[in-house]
């Protein structure tokens, strides 16, 4: 590549034959009788012209996605491998170190690990790239107008391009293990899958307009994020937390704990690709989460088999994922009017 | 006709921070006491810019001409007030804002399109002609990092050109790549005049204003203070200077004084400039002339065929490039229709005012739309001597006078 840059300019041979190139390229008359769009520029801009502007701007979006994917691994030899290669490896760590050091005892544990993993990924990939993506493209924000928010959500669209090969990586995984999915929950996975995405949506545009002001939130965020995963239900199952919790009369506290939007959607992860195996809880592990008989253990009495995944009905997945839907459209339109309100001192602040 | 921006009552605040608190702890622990000092970069401006004019925003370093102008765009928002657009609108405040120099010349055309808001299909359809226009019809699959300078520039112009826009908003990015280069944007802005589309000039540069706008807007320290035809606000801005005690800043001529000899297109030379020579009494006998002698310039030039409206443009050059006197095509010189053959146009100065010093003398010859035909950077050279015993680079007319109670010795 070191020798592109000792390019010279045109040769004097065919500049003549560029000039007459040039020439040609001459924008056509005006048509007067063209409706011109019109434009209002002011502090105050409500919410439905950003969110049309937005979706004008969606063909930027895709460029961005695929400009961040391309840089992301140009000259590295494995290239976006690596985006497959990343979690397979984390993967394979937290498998070994729960399953034969710390004795984790749930059946099929890499599968559970790998259903939760997915989905946490795409939330952790997506916000600390988003949080920054103001700061970091400060050169076009102070110099080009386009719906700013489109940079998070860029980022949020790459940690979905990332979010597919791992994808694909589980779909490798199922099929060599040979373990099926409960198809019947697929329409639970996209519905969960969906409200993933506007929930980090919402989060990532949110940050990136206040990590104008307090440049700490990129860092906070990668902070928050790894204490953030160890308190929803990846590496051990929601049961273990929900039989805890009501052992010590803390029933709301599970209540609560549910109402974190995160949870349900990796519930519904869990449900979708881990459900179908219908996993045993070994008894030791069962005596300390059998407790008041919660609807969540079906199986309260029998002190042997006790499932890891709550069993809750089909139509309750659907309605926890549709108060999360709520809430995330909810989050993404708040967030949508604290960065427009913050935006207009955006070239000031940078 | 119809108005393309309307400014209505556009206040700009900016806060000044004595000490810039961005991190959290900073802002906790001198939280309440931030020191900051409000700034109204832009007070009340209120305009309308009509459709298919050119309109030159002008005014010193901070006068909030900048800030108008991204107001006008989209890239601030105004504090109180609005700006309403008409038409699809195209900014150039810097060439090139957001190339990614990991990516190729194509990926980044279709990057920087969908920035300025161009659809991908118009990229597609128009994408020939922005590599040909930046020349880089060899490039365009090397990485953007590879590029000089000259070429990121070019591939930038070339990209913001392309959006074909009702409204053009340039912000002094003219001055860029190598002077071919530099007429070819000085074309293509003149062909956007010529479909009557609306363009927004902001300059420092009071003869940039002169030659390309129809009306300027002067703004003094966030306030406007006229908005009027370029001559007479040309002047309300010179006059503003003088109040305020700011000489004009001395405005160097980018197209002359480049010391990189200029490349013309080959179809532009119709009329070429063979040479020049300069002729002053007693030429044989010394070297020089003596400030306030007559000299006059001899140009030759060579026409291939027939021109109508050809201007001949001479300038004076200092030796560390200062152009002292530049005739502006159009006002000092008539335009000529010249017939094919050579012939020879002569400057005359009648009293040569300049000090010591050896001159360059630069000759250019340009159409009536000032396309340069050909320019012969230096023509020649002369040298003065000055037999007084003032410095400087002019001599200038003075007379003193004193009051008494002191008297001449």
């Amino acid at each position: 590549m070191g020798s592109v840059s000792e390019i010279d300019l045109t040769s004097a041979d065919d500049a003549a034959a560029q000039a007459e190139r040039a020439a040609s390229f001459v924008p056509g008359p005006r048509s007067a009788e063209r409706e011109l769009p019109s434009r209002v520029v002011s502090s105050r801009v409500s919410l439905r012209v950003r969110i049309s502007d937005l979706w004008h701007a969606r063909e930027l979006f895709v460029f961005l996605v695929r400009k961040e994917v391309k840089v992301k691994y140009k000259n590295s030899v494995l290239g976006f491998v690596w985006s497959m290669l990343n979690p397979a490896i984390v993967l394979m760590v937290y498998y070994v170190v729960f399953k034969y050091f710390l004795k984790s005892a749930i059946p099929a544990f890499a599968l559970f690990l790998f259903s939760g993993l997915i989905a946490w990924n795409l939330i952790a990939t997506a916000l600390p790239g988003s949080s920054a993506s103001i700061v970091a493209n400060a050169g076009i924000v102070k110099k080009v107008a386009f719906p700013r928010e489109i940079l998070a959500l860029a980022q949020v669209g790459t940690a979905s391009v990332f979010f597919f090969f791992q994808s694909i990586v589980l779909a490798l995984f199922l099929i060599g293990f040979q373990y099926a999915p409960a198809w019947s929950y697929l329409p639970v996975l996209l519905f969960a899958l969906v409200d993933l995405l506007i929930l980090t949506a919402a989060i990532a545009v949110y940050l990136s307009a206040v990590n104008v002001y307090y440049r700490d939130v990129e860092h906070l965020v990668a902070v928050l994020l790894q204490a953030a995963f160890w308190g929803v239900p990846i590496i051990y199952s929601y049961n273990t937390v929900y039989g805890l919790l009501t052992k010590h009369h803390l029933l709301w506290v599970a209540r609560l704990y549910l109402a974190d939007p995160i949870v349900p959607i990796l519930l519904s992860f869990q449900r979708a690709l881990y459900g179908h195996v219908s996993p045993v809880v070994a008894e030791s592990t069962a005596k300390a989460v059998m407790y008041h008989g919660h609807p969540a253990i079906q199986y309260g009495t029998q002190l042997a088999k006790l499932p890891v995944l709550a069993n809750y009905p089909y139509h309750f997945y659907v309605f926890m994922l549709a108060c999360v839907f709520v809430v995330a459209v909810l989050m993404f339109l708040g967030a949508m009017v604290v960065f427009g309100r913050i935006e207009g001192n955006f070239a000031e602040e940078l | 006709m119809s108005v393309a921006i309307e400014i209505q009552g556009v206040s700009k605040r900016f806060r000044l921070y004595h000490e810039k608190y961005t991190s959290l702890k900073e802002r906790v622990v001198h939280a309440g006491h931030v020191p900051f000092e409000e700034f109204w970069a832009l007070s009340e401006v209120t305009a309308e810019i009509a459709a298919g004019q050119t309109v030159g925003i002008l005014g010193r370093n901070g006068s909030g001409k900048s800030t108008l102008l991204k107001c006008i765009a989209g890239i601030l928002q105004p504090s109180a007030g609005q700006v309403v657009v008409r038409g699809q609108l195209a900014a150039m405040l810097e060439l090139g804002a957001g190339f990614q120099p990991e990516l190729s010349g194509r990926d980044n055309i279709y990057l920087n399109g969908s920035l300025l808001g161009l659809s991908r299909r118009d990229i597609d359809r128009r994408f020939d002609e922005i590599v040909a226009f930046a020349e880089l019809e060899q490039f365009i699959d090397n990485q953007v990092k590879y590029y000089s300078s000259g070429m990121y520039v070019r591939l930038g112009f070339s990209v913001a050109v392309s959006v074909e826009p009702d409204i053009l908003l340039v912000d002094e990015v003219l001055a860029v790549g190598d002077e071919r280069f530099q007429q070819k944007c000085i074309d293509r802005v003149q062909q956007f005049q010529r479909d009557g589309r609306t363009i927004v000039v902001v300059s420092h540069s009071a003869d940039m204003m002169r030659d390309i706008c129809n009306t300027v807007l002067v703004l003094d320290r966030g306030h406007m203070v006229t908005m009027a035809p370029v001559g007479e606000a040309i002047r309300t801005f010179r006059e503003r200077l003088i109040e305020s005690g700011f000489a004009p800043p001395p405005e160097p001529e980018p197209a002359v004084a480049g010391a990189a000899p200029v490349e013309i297109a080959p179809r532009r030379r119709q009329v070429k400039i063979s040479g020049a020579t300069v002729e002053y009494a007693r030429q044989e006998e010394r070297p020089y002339i003596e400030t306030g002698e007559p000299i006059a310039v001899h140009v030759g030039f060579d026409v291939a065929t027939p021109m109508a409206g050809v201007q001949f443009k001479i300038s004076l050059v200092t030796e560390r490039e200062a152009i002292v006197f530049s005739s502006t095509g159009g006002s000092a010189i008539e335009e000529m229709a010249l017939d094919p053959g050579h012939g020879t146009v002569t400057f005359r100065f009648d009293s040569m005012s300049l000090l010591d010093g050896r001159f360059a003398v630069v000759v250019e010859a340009r159409d009536t739309g000032g396309v340069v035909l050909d320019i012969l950077d230096p023509a020649c050279h002369f040298e003065v001597m000055n037999p007084g015993r003032a410095v400087g680079i002019v001599g200038l007319p003075m007379r003193v006078e004193l009051t008494p109670p002191g008297t001449w010795p």
